[in-house]
């Protein structure tokens, strides 16, 4: 605790009396101080994924012993003097155990051995031995319960801490930023969670467009959600305990507010909340209520009667009073069957229904980014834990009981025996890898939580850690909580969202973004009180809401009221600054209720900010100097009280300036930059503030399709997919943000010389045109790595697969060596062997004898490379490994080399993404003045309605660049503190290197030899490739498979399969009047069949291949048979209703 | 390579003179009759000039036909000894991987023309298989070899023949090099230039698998007698552009490779192109339309960031802007600019 024992002293007093004279701003000077600086600085701190690392190193560190701490003991309920209990716990590190040894891992090894990255959960125990009269009290350190997945660079990885070269020794990239897990081998992402904040009052519309109050509740002990509705002037509780909507005076009668007067009181003496009341206190006396009695009793006969449990019928009295006490706005407290709390709370949510009813503004807003909470990896895994650990709890304490209860035991009796590790471990490797979490005990069914990390670009994995999932489900058609919020500013990236069903729902960090943990609750609650609020208890009903005094509410819970609340707030702050309380913790004021909220739980996101005093910037030149010289990091600047991290709602209080020249006397606060309000993702855009909005929203789901280096150990990794590029390139535009995260060192994309005219027609659609020598060059190049993986598998009879060298001058054998597996470097095609495998034929029966094994009979099961036909694959890497049943693993990677080709996906970095149309030989290419000749040529069609002209700058920029030498920048909005370079100044450069100032070349047209009728905007722009090639999507089929039931052609590329001639084709065909096409398309292409058909009975008869004659199985003869033709799927429906007691008959007629 | 050929850039035409005109009471009937076998000045000055204005390029087509004035008595058509007669090339620079020239006297064409052969078909030696017996450095099989073949190879490609599908490589359509690199563990990382690369005049020295044990065994090329030994080579051996990096080593990393370079065109391939690249443009011819005195003398000279206007002292003090270099002109058309 850090509040002194200070009643007597007043606020201000405690305040000074806590805080280091704050040095006070200077003289003002109206100068802008750089604070860029600042940005690498937090980065460099806490990495792009902190939000992550922080919540799961404060379970690890802090939620697991509270979870621990409360259910600490295990009794056994046959001798209650036989107990377990838990002292300590903690998280070990990172091992296996192999072979009764345990062996430390890294998350590399796990990767490629398809292992989990878990280290030990260790508990220290002390518990009874012994039986019979002779115990004894024992205790056991670090015992294992289980294995706990360990998140990547958190702080009980091995990762944690180590530089660069450290992380290269243990196969790891120092530009990964960690922040997931490695289940079985599989990168897991566990993602943010987006949620509607617990233990808040939401005041809202229903469907019906009655005004309710709700609160979910969440404590250690109880979830759950209370709401009060208004419906017909009248208001009521609806709670799952009870059956029916309960009127709301009843249930603050049973909880011993009797006097309807005292309700009135304190929900507020204005005569029109008294008006709005009267109908239900009438409702309330209809019912003839008036005593707590009476209205428990009324209760009482509302509550759901459970259907299976009928336990004592003593308990079932209480059963009201209980739900009330525990379930009811479960988030404020009983204290010795104290109820007045709860009923203030009641009153202070009717009151703000009714101020609600009277005024729409105070209505809560479901997608204020204020009321949303971001459960993160942390908090989910706390909840797997603790669901796990009680559950192992009661298995032991029932395996305990069942072996006491027995009464000739022989061996002594010991507790510590019965911990099993398996069922903690199994369940949160199992959570981790199918993302479900299927928590009964808090009634939680979540799927798709977690999620395989993408990695198919650095950038695609890094937004993937901020990408935030929604709370509701993707098909509600309501544009609200899709729509850009303008509390999002800064908090939320405002392009970073997906196309199509999910657009707007699921949501990106920004860059700055901070997610707050828990923090201790009960010292912030003192020093509330320290610093003037008046208890809750010492309060009358009247006296709450006098007019000059403000309501504190900390963390959901009305603490008491406060009368000056502006002081108030403004002390804590200052205590905050000071570095006293926690710097996440929120104060904010809210006028128009009249309350001061503070906050200090976790899921709150929250930004830094620079504080300003009267308009002046705390952070002076000196404190950047220092910063710069490395006198200084984020932290001082924290502590010191120059910068503050403001959440959502405090913001509100604060008026922020975006530049310091900008600030006013009344800005509180200033930006450290303005393009910290987009995400990681869209950093990447240069100029993004000169286009069209839904152009950075499309680059952005580009961005991460696009191909290029994933990570420096891309080539040790063992994907199943791997897409690079042969000579990736840093983009000649920069914005800060690439520098910031490591897109400088890990491009995906290249700088392309474009010239945007129009050229050969195969353009058109926003096609490009390549230029042939370019791509000879290594243009647009990439690889693309494939994973092939193949067990050799042990049966249960004792045999075994078992792999062949390869035979001689057999051509499909031609790439293996004599073990039998393809050898690296090795050159693949389309059906080549690469593991020459023999499998048993007889794989079941009893264990055989060594003799017995060896004349065992084996079929062929070579392992045949599927490749595109007529392209050449290379065989990358093959290892081999043991799996979890200690079989054999063969994993290989295959390699595929691939130059552009028409139909290849291109964009560039403006959302405007394009096919190859065409490729040229250079000499027919455009060239200009001085002998340049661009690498592709672009539409110009492409820009009016794309309105990108952050492009175009792209380009000027790019051209400037690389006559000067120097990388330009630009950042989001950064012309005004010089993170983004002007075009004027661009142009100066373009014209002091002999460019026209407005980018455009005097070109000569390749083919004719003269110059063009137009100058030609041209230079380098940054060009991704996309994933999107034709070679994995070109597909086309004469005959091939037919699918075993219908006989018809299958379906899908994958299969080989038929290009179908469907509903809306068949029409066109129809309307044409081309019958013989549609017989054939239809029925001889299709599942053409020939049946026989008796003409006697109409049922399908069949070909007697030995009498030669074909035969009606109904009536016993082929008199009456005639062949004829049909689909195959018809006559299989024939069949099929036939098989359900349906004849279908047929009558034939001559054709 | 850069070529230089003669034609205009010109900010003046014949607006001004019409103007002059108009002032005079212009009339069509007062203009001067046209000679027969000639063209009007302005025509003849649109079949040379191409004029450069501020928004766009104008007159930039050629003549496509050598009887478009046939009516006026003239005649287009390329004749070859006049052509022969008319046809200068100045060297302006030439070293050794530059050269720029000036053709004086033809058509964009047919420089045109000149420019595409240079880029497309002039055949010279590139490497075109590899035969990788090691590499274990990080760079993958397939890309080290796309390297290799954009590295050019100084020798003359008129001393070799194609080598067309079905041959055999021998010794005159064949080099063959070998590059054996490697970095020894306890060493630095290092990388591999092209000139590790080595000739092997006498052809392949890998061994190929033999279908019949018994055979002798035979190498990649058939090879009938050592190129060294051949009266071209002989003091000459063939090497390669030095200092292009082909790989990165590592500790304990080693490249093991033969390279086989044959004859082929820029068109199949750009590792066959014999220039990086060849272009040409028109010669700038800048006329200042008036006189420019004064202060904006400075600001024309101030203007131009490649230097082509000069001041000239006119006497008493007074300047006059003067076109000095034009062939320094790079059309930034920044001196026409807004105006």
């Amino acid at each position: 605790m850090v509040v002194v024992q200070a009643d007597s002293l007043s606020e201000e007093n405690v305040v000074d009396h806590l805080i280091d004279k704050q040095k006070h701003a200077a003289p003002p000077v109206k100068s802008a101080v750089d604070k860029f600086q600042l940005l690498p600085e937090f980065l460099k701190g806490r990495g792009l994924v902190k939000q992550h690392l922080d919540s799961f190193n404060y379970f690890i560190n802090i939620g697991i012993k509270k979870i621990v701490r409360a259910n600490d003991r295990i009794v056994s309920t046959v001798d209650p003097s036989l107990y377990l209990r838990f002292t300590d716990v903690k998280i070990g590190k990172p091992s296996m155990v192999v072979d009764a040894i345990s062996e430390q891992i890294t998350p590399h090894m796990c990767r490629l051995s398809d292992t989990t990255y878990a280290a030990p959960i260790l508990v220290n125990i002390e518990y009874i031995s012994g039986s019979h009269g002779r115990k004894e009290k024992m205790i056991k350190n670090d015992v294992v319960i289980g294995r706990m997945p360990i998140m990547l660079r958190s702080c009980c990885c091995v990762l944690y801490g180590k530089n660069e070269a450290e992380l290269a020794r243990l196969g790891e990239c120092p530009l990964d930023p960690g922040g997931y897990f490695v289940v079985k081998g599989t990168e897991k992402v566990i993602l943010i969670q987006e949620q509607l904040s617990k233990n808040r009052i939401i005041i809202d519309n229903d469907k019906k467009g009655n005004i309710n109050a709700s609160v979910t509740s969440s404590t250690e002990a109880t979830k759950s959600k209370t709401v009060i509705l208004m419906e017909k002037e009248k208001m009521y509780l609806c709670l799952n305990q009870f059956a029916k909507k309960i009127p709301i005076m009843v249930v603050m009668k049973a909880m011993g507010m009797e006097s309807d007067q005292e309700v009135v009181q304190m929900v507020g003496r204005d005569p029109r909340y008294s008006a709005l009341l009267l109908p239900s206190i009438e409702e309330c006396a209809s019912h003839g209520v008036y005593t707590q009695q009476q209205a428990l009793e009324y209760l009482e006969a509302m509550v759901k009667r459970s259907t299976y449990s009928s336990s004592s019928t003593e308990k079932q009295e209480n059963r009201a009073l209980a739900i009330l006490r525990d379930v009811f706005i479960a988030n404020v407290p009983v204290r010795k069957n104290n109820f007045r709390p709860k009923c203030i709370y009641v009153a202070v949510m009717l009151r703000r229904m009714m101020e609600a009813l009277l005024n729409k503004d105070a209505m809560d807003d479901k997608d204020y980014v204020g009321n949303k909470r971001l459960e993160l990896s942390g908090q989910l895994i706390s909840l797997l834990f603790e669901d796990l650990f009680k559950t192992m709890i009661t298995e032991v304490q029932k395996t305990a009981d069942t072996l006491l209860v027995k009464q000739n035991r022989s061996s002594r009796f010991d507790f510590s025996q019965y911990i099993v590790r398996d069922s903690i471990t199994n369940g949160l490797e199992r959570a981790l890898s199918t993302g479900n979490w299927d928590v009964k005990r808090f009634r939680m069914n979540r799927k798709g939580v977690t999620q395989v990390l993408v990695r198919l670009s650095y950038m695609a994995s890094l937004g993937h850690m901020t990408r935030i999932s929604p709370q509701f489900e993707k098909s509600r058609k309501v544009s609200g909580p899709r729509a850009l919020q303008p509390s999002q500013w800064g908090m939320l990236c405002p392009c970073d969202t997906p196309e199509g069903e999910a657009c707007g729902l699921v949501k990106n960090l920004a860059l700055m973004t901070h997610v707050t943990t828990d923090e201790e609750e009960s010292p912030l609650i003192s020093l509330c009180k320290c610093l003037g609020v008046e208890d809750l208890e010492l309060l009358s009903g009247e006296e709450l809401h006098t007019p000059n005094s403000f309501l504190v509410i900390f963390n959901g819970l009305i603490l008491g009221k406060h009368r000056r609340p502006q002081q108030f707030a403004n002390a804590m702050r200052k205590l905050r600054r000071a570095g006293k309380i926690g710097e996440f913790v929120s104060v904010f004021v809210n006028e128009k209720q009249r309350a001061v909220y503070i906050a200090s739980d976790g899921g709150r996101v929250c930004r830094p900010l620079v504080i300003a005093d009267k308009g002046v910037s705390r952070i002076k030149e000196h404190h950047m100097r220092e910063l710069m010289d490395g006198a200084r990091t984020f932290d001082d600047f924290l502590h010191e009280g120059l910068i503050e991290y403001l959440d959502v709602n405090e913001e509100n209080n604060a008026l922020i300036a975006l530049y310091e020249w900008e600030a006013t006397p009344e800005t509180t606060h200033i930006e450290i930059e303005p393009f910290t309000i987009l995400g990681v993702v869209a950093g990447l855009i240069p100029y993004p503030h000169h286009n069209q909005s839904p152009r950075n929203t499309y680059q952005c789901a580009m961005g991460k399709q696009a191909m290029g280096n994933i990570a420096y150990n891309q080539l040790g990794r063992m994907d199943s997919l791997l897409y690079l590029l042969v000579y990736p390139q840093r983009p000649l535009l920069t914005t800060r943000t690439i520098e910031l995260v490591g897109y400088d060192k890990l491009g995906a994309g290249q700088n392309a010389t474009v010239a945007v005219m129009s050229y050969s027609g195969y353009d058109i659609e926003d096609a490009i045109v390549m230029n042939k020598a370019s791509l000879d060059r290594g243009f647009g190049r990439c690889i693309v790595l494939k994973k092939y993986t193949c067990t050799n598998q042990k049966y249960e009879n004792g045999a075994s697969d078992r792999i062949l060298r390869p035979r001689k001058n057999e051509e499909r054998e031609r790439v293996l060596d004599d073990d039998g597996l393809a050898a690296p470097g090795e050159i693949i095609r389309h059906g080549d062997i690469y593991i020459n495998k023999e499998s048993p034929i007889e794989t079941r029966g009893p264990l055989k004898s060594a003799a017995a094994l060896a004349d065992v009979k084996y079929r062929p099961c070579a392992q045949i490379f599927k490749g595109t036909e007529g392209e050449s694959c290379v065989v990358d890497r093959v290892a081999l490994c043991s799996d979890k049943n200690n079989n054999l693993c063969i994993k290989y990677k295959i390699r595929h080399t691939r130059r552009p080709e028409v139909g290849d996906k291109f964009s560039s970095r403006h959302g405007q993404k394009g096919v190859c149309g065409t490729i040229i030989q250079q000499e027919d290419f455009p060239f200009s003045e001085r002998g340049i000749c661009p690498d592709l040529i672009m539409n110009p069609h492409g820009f009016p309605s794309r309105m990108t002209v952050g492009k175009m700058i792209e380009l000027l920029g790019g051209k400037a660049g690389v006559s000067c030498g120097r990388f330009h920048y630009g950042s989001a909005f950064g012309e005004p503190s010089g993170h983004a370079d002007r075009v004027e100044a661009i142009s100066e450069t373009l014209v002091k290197h002999g460019f026209s100032y407005n980018g455009k070349d005097f070109i000569y047209s390749g083919i004719t030899g003269c110059p063009l009728q137009a100058y030609i905007f041209m230079g380098p722009i940054y060009y991704q490739k996309l994933k999107h090639m034709v070679l994995d999507k070109m597909h086309a089929r004469g005959s091939g498979p037919r699918v075993m039931l219908t006989r018809q052609p299958t379906d899908g590329r994958a299969r080989n399969g038929g290009l179908r001639v469907g509903e809306m084709e068949k029409d066109c065909l129809v309307a044409y009047g081309t019958s013989m096409l549609l017989y054939e398309r239809l029925m001889v292409s299709s599942d053409q069949f020939e049946a026989q058909v008796c003409r006697a009975c109409g049922l399908l008869g069949y070909y007697n291949q030995k009498l030669k004659a074909a035969m009606c199985t109904t009536c016993k003869n082929g008199d009456k048979v005639s062949t004829m033709k049909l689909p195959y799927a018809c006559k299989l429906l024939i069949q099929e209703l036939q098989s359900m007691n349906i004849v279908p008959r047929l009558k034939l007629a001559e054709a | 390579m850069s070529e230089q050929e003669s034609s205009s850039d010109e900010r003046m035409s014949s607006e001004e003179e019409e103007q002059q005109q108009k002032e005079e009471g212009f009339s069509y009937w007062n203009l001067k009759d046209v000679e027969r076998g000639q063209l009007p000045p302005h025509i003849r000055k649109q079949g040379t000039r191409v004029y450069c204005k501020p928004d766009a390029p104008t007159n930039t087509e050629t003549l496509q036909y050598s009887g478009s004035y046939a009516s006026m008595g003239v005649d287009n058509s390329l004749r070859l000894d006049s052509f022969r007669e008319n046809f200068r090339i100045k060297v302006i620079a030439l070293d050794k991987d530059k050269m720029e020239f000036d053709m004086i006297g033809i058509d964009a064409a047919v420089a045109n023309a000149f420019r595409r052969i240079l880029i497309s078909e002039v055949p010279t030696m590139a490497i075109e298989k590899v035969f990788i017996a090691n590499n274990t450095s990080v760079i993958q099989d397939e890309v080290l070899a796309h390297r290799l073949g954009l590295i050019p190879i100084k020798v003359d490609p008129r001393l070799f023949e194609y080598l067309s599908a079905n041959d055999t490589p021998n010794e005159k359509n064949t080099i063959v090099l070998k590059l054996h690199a490697r970095c020894n563990r306890g060493q630095p990382r290092c990388s591999v230039y092209s000139q590790e690369l080595k000739w092997l005049p006498n052809g392949s020295e890998f061994a190929k698998e033999s279908e019949k044990p018994d055979s002798k065994p035979s190498t990649y090329t058939s090879f009938s007698c050592g190129q060294d030994s051949l009266p071209e080579f002989a003091g000459n051996p063939i090497s390669t552009v030095e200092d292009i990096i082909l790989a990165k080593l590592g500790p304990g990393q080693e490249i093991e490779l033969e390279a086989h370079a044959v004859k082929g065109m820029g068109k199949t391939h750009a590792k066959w192109s014999p220039v990086g690249t060849a272009w040409y443009r028109m010669f700038p011819e800048v006329v200042l339309l008036e006189n420019i005195k004064g202060e904006d003398v400075e600001e024309l000279i101030r203007k131009c960031p490649s230097g082509v206007f000069d001041i000239e002292d006119t006497g008493n003090a007074k300047k006059k802007a003067i076109v000095a270099d034009s062939r320094a002109c790079t059309l930034c058309r920044e001196c026409i600019r807004g105006g």
